[in-house]
């Protein structure tokens, strides 16, 4: 040591990471996780609550309605199936989102896939599984093609996809209204409804009313658990394997984390751009299917539209994680379910669409209040671990 | 004029609790009038949140801020202007497309009605030239001027904001020899005025011979303040780092007549077709370092995205005997060249994401990140803590996000991941840049050492004492093309820096 050095130490060894420190600290991550959409939540009652007593309504009567109308049985299935579509939806979104991309075009691709799959399938004919599996690809294909062309515009000509898969949903929009009142359409007697032919027996999705017998649960009258929600499970499953234990997935998430060095690592932008936007269609052809293969058996001008705008909401609330997605999924359904009661005491039931609106946005401010809160943590940790007076 | 016994800038006690680095704890600063106090420290030492302390950019949580001997409390930077103090950043906050006068008044313009007071202006800003030595031409493009200008300009700009205490942030970053030895020049013209500088460096020599006091920093605290006249470069450094320094010194040649990097006539052009490397052709043998010197922009970064694929090129490039001129990143990257890049957090680092995560980043594809088309996550964190361990990397574990290491543990880890599976050619962009010297030291020894088991190395860098002390082979790139090849044996700073300006050419 020279003469002018001041006594310090030489800095200690990296002291080796101890599990506790690290589980420790991925239990706050946790903790952080489920903060911001529980904050959303809470922030999204306060904005409905205003918003009912403005219009002269007990905030509470209503909740309490709701409660009671959404924990029905009945209510439990409707909500469960109409969450399907939704998580399918906020799934194909997601995975966009992952790697910075923004698929808003799921409500195109979704139309179109469930018109083409319904007239491929009214107008094969296959036996059993196969046919269901065919109606199934065909949708798949028809999603990924439809989001393909804006992966396409985006790697060759730069164009945003956030504006070109807007605009293919207008243009597929205006390509389903012309091929159902064209080609496509099965004329219905007495009926003003454009619709395709429906599906054979063959091509139906089972429903899991016996599953639910079979644990002793009589579904209502007029209500059955659509077996569709199985598909969305394995979709589940696949999705979180490829993005969180995948290589591929990695690349994915790299690329979305930071574009530049992703590629400095040798990921090859334009083809993950293209791989991932096709897949997020693939996923988005699904979202129809739920109700062309378990309820409507075909496509119509009452084919329900706008699934793939709540998505987006969806996907926003479940922050690209599977399970997020599902319990996103799960609470959009079961607020727009539990508000139809809402009308029999005379309260408007778009009440739900403002929560919706007013969980959406806060919960993109809550992820950003919590992500600070996550970085200031992160920060301090690793300073108390490298040098505790500083810390102190 | 003030009571020159009273110090113009006098700080004291100064704490500020910034989360994620160094904050400063008890610092002291007093600066006369007419002196060039130099401030030096390590990166991460606290130099610059202590001035923007001073220049009102943050407040301090404690301390108090004597200007002239009253106290002072800045809330923004337009308060601390108007108490006689400026700073010149680091990078140059000019607009090219306007001349000195209109960059120098803009903001502060001296009105006549409502017009601008061109004359007035003009006027002001050739005394201030005149009077300090500065030599700028009030009507001069910007764009025209070269780097040692345009920060006169920056310093003008302040002198005509009326500051009396300058405060230039690492000022001789940017300038090749010549340039810093005007630049000291200007400085001395403003001592003699009675305006104080704070020169914020951690080139040492260049402290020295510019400055009447030095005030060391270090994690945050001030060390000392010393007379510059009573020690030498390598004592100032000790302080700096609370320990004895190693050298970059050359030791025994390991170059072996193995090629292990042959790039022939390769040629970059930019998008409108302007070659910005030009036949360049190079050789490096396994165990050498190749050191390519150059001002910044003249090509360097091109050649390095080049030879790792991420930029468009002809020309022929070989890795030992194979043509990989046509491979992609990845393959290249598959192939044996590790990369470690000049901005880590664009390119060498995903922040946000663990540091076992970014120690599969580049590794994708290779043990022992991969399982087939899975992630290996127990074995890429396992090789992450040997990375830790291996390399000095402090951290508390393996799962923290990258981003809240500091910047020479990040560095540490890029430079760990890259050294990992046994790369045959490492290159290497400023791999020690805003890295504390004791990293520094850290890093150029596992370089010294890879290179002595057969590592090929490029290595750019703007550090000239680096670029002498690791290289076997100095080539000078400038304007796109290698100008001249250099012994680092019988190279000196100085005629390195003039080779680099094309004066040997």
């Amino acid at each position: 040591m020279s003469l002018l050095t001041p006594e310090r130490p030489e800095p200690a060894p990296t002291p080796p990471p101890t599990a506790a420190a690290t589980s420790r600290f991925d239990l706050r991550r946790f903790g952080l996780a489920v903060a911001a959409p529980a904050l959303a939540v809470v922030v999204a009652l306060a904005v409905a609550s205003i918003a009912l007593l403005v219009s002269g309504s007990n905030p509470l009567t209503v909740y309490a309605r709701m409660l009671e109308e959404g924990t029905t049985l009945r209510s439990a299935l409707i909500t469960v199936n109409n969450a399907v579509p939704l998580y399918l939806s906020g799934l194909a979104v997601a995975l966009g989102f992952r790697m910075g991309l923004f698929n808003i075009g799921v409500e195109g691709q979704y139309q179109l896939a469930a018109l083409l799959a319904a007239a491929a399938g009214a107008a094969v004919v296959l036996p059993g599984p196969l046919h269901l599996l065919f109606v199934v690809l065909v949708a798949m294909v028809v999603g990924a093609m439809w989001a393909g062309v804006a992966a396409v515009l985006k790697t060759t000509r730069g164009v945003s996809e956030v504006i070109s898969t807007i605009m293919l949903n207008v243009i597929a929009g205006g390509i389903a209204a012309y091929l159902l009142s064209t080609y496509l359409q099965e004329r219905v007697e007495g009926s003003n409804n454009s619709r395709t032919p429906r599906l054979d027996e063959s091509a139906r999705f089972p429903n899991l009313d016996p599953v639910l017998r079979a644990f002793g649960v009589e579904p209502p009258q007029g209500t059955r658990l659509g077996g569709f929600v199985l598909v969305a499970a394995v979709v589940g499953v696949v999705y979180w394997l490829l993005v969180s234990r995948s290589r591929f997935g990695f690349d994915l998430r790299a690329t979305g984390l930071s574009p530049s060095a992703s590629v400095a690592s040798g990921v090859n932008a334009k083809r993950m751009t293209i791989v991932t936007m096709l897949m997020s269609g693939a996923i988005a052809g699904l979202v129809g299917l739920p109700q062309l293969v378990g309820s409507s058996y075909a496509y119509g001008l009452d084919f329900t539209s706008g699934l793939g705008f709540t998505g987006i909401g969806v996907a926003l609330l479940g922050r690209g994680s599977p399970v997020g997605v599902a319990i996103g999924a799960l609470l959009f359904a079961f607020l727009e379910r539990s508000s139809a009661t809402l009308q029999r005491i005379d309260v408007p039931t778009e009440i739900y669409v403002i929560m919706q609106g007013s969980i959406v946005l806060s919960v993109v401010v809550a992820y950003e209040a919590v992500r600070r809160i996550g970085v200031a943590q992160a920060e301090r940790a690793v300073r108390r671990a490298v040098d505790p007076e500083v810390a102190a | 004029m003030t009571d020159p016994s009273v110090p113009v800038v006098r700080l004291q006690g100064i704490t500020k609790r910034v989360p994620g680095v160094v904050a400063n704890r008890d610092v002291e600063l007093t600066v006369r009038a007419g002196e060039v106090h130099a401030v030096v420290g390590e990166n991460g030492a606290g130099k610059s949140t202590l001035m923007k302390i001073l220049y009102g950019m943050q407040r301090p949580d404690e301390g108090t801020i004597e200007i002239n001997g009253s106290p002072a409390r800045f809330r923004d930077p337009g308060e601390a202007i108007a108490a006689g103090i400026g700073m010149v950043h680091q990078h140059f906050m000019l607009a090219d497309n306007l001349t000195v006068l209109e960059n120098v008044v803009l903001g502060a313009e001296p009105r006549k009605g409502l017009r601008l007071d061109t004359d007035a202006a003009r006027t002001r800003i050739n005394d201030l030239s005149d009077r300090y030595g500065l030599g700028v031409d009030p009507d001069a493009l910007v764009e025209q001027l070269g780097v040692g200008d345009r920060q006169r300009v920056e310093i003008l700009k302040v002198l005509f904001r009326g500051a009396r205490v300058l405060i230039l942030d690492e000022p001789t970053a940017v300038l090749v020899p010549h340039e810093v030895d005007e630049l000291f020049a200007s400085l001395a013209g403003l001592r003699a005025e009675g305006v104080s500088v704070i020169f914020i460096s951690h080139k040492l020599d260049e402290v020295l011979r510019v400055a009447d006091a030095v005030t060391v920093l270090r994690q945050g605290t001030t060390v000392t303040t010393v007379d510059p006249r009573t020690v030498t470069a390598r004592q100032l450094a000790e302080l700096m780092v609370g320990s004895e320094l190693p050298t970059p010194e050359t030791r025994e040649s390991t170059v072996t007549s193995m090629v292990e990097l042959t790039v022939e006539h390769l040629t970059v052009r930019s998008p409108e077709g302007r070659p910005v490397v030009e036949d360049v052709s190079l050789q490096v043998h396994r165990g050498e370092v190749l050191g390519i010197a150059g001002v910044e922009g003249n090509g360097q970064v091109e050649l390095v995205e080049a030879l790792l694929g991420l930029r468009a090129s002809t020309g022929t490039v070989r890795l030992g005997d194979r043509d990989i001129s046509d491979w992609s990143t990845r393959e290249r990257r598959e192939g044996g060249i590790g990369y470690v890049p000049e901005d880590r957090h664009r390119q060498g680092l995903l922040l946000p994401a663990t540091l076992w995560e970014n120690r599969i980043l580049g590794h994708q594809g290779r043990k022992p990140a991969r399982r087939g088309l899975w992630i290996d996550r127990g074995a890429a964190k396992a090789d992450t803590e040997r990375i830790v361990r291996e390399y000095g990397v402090r951290t508390p574990g393996v799962g923290v996000p990258a981003f809240a290491l500091s910047g020479g543990n990040q560095q540490k880890l890029v430079v760990g991941r890259e050294m990992s599976g046994d790369p045959s050619l490492l290159v290497a962009s400023h791999p020690t840049r805003g890295v504390d010297v004791g990293a520094q030291a850290q890093l150029w020894d596992h370089l010294r050492e890879a290179r002595r088991s057969g590592l090929a190395v490029l290595l750019v860098s703007a550090d000239l004492e680096e670029l002498i002390g690791l290289s076997d082979t100095l080539v000078v790139m400038l304007r796109g093309r290698l100008v001249a090849t250099l012994d680092p044996a019988s190279t000196t700073p100085e005629s390195l820096g003039s080779a680099m300006t094309g004066a040997t050419a």
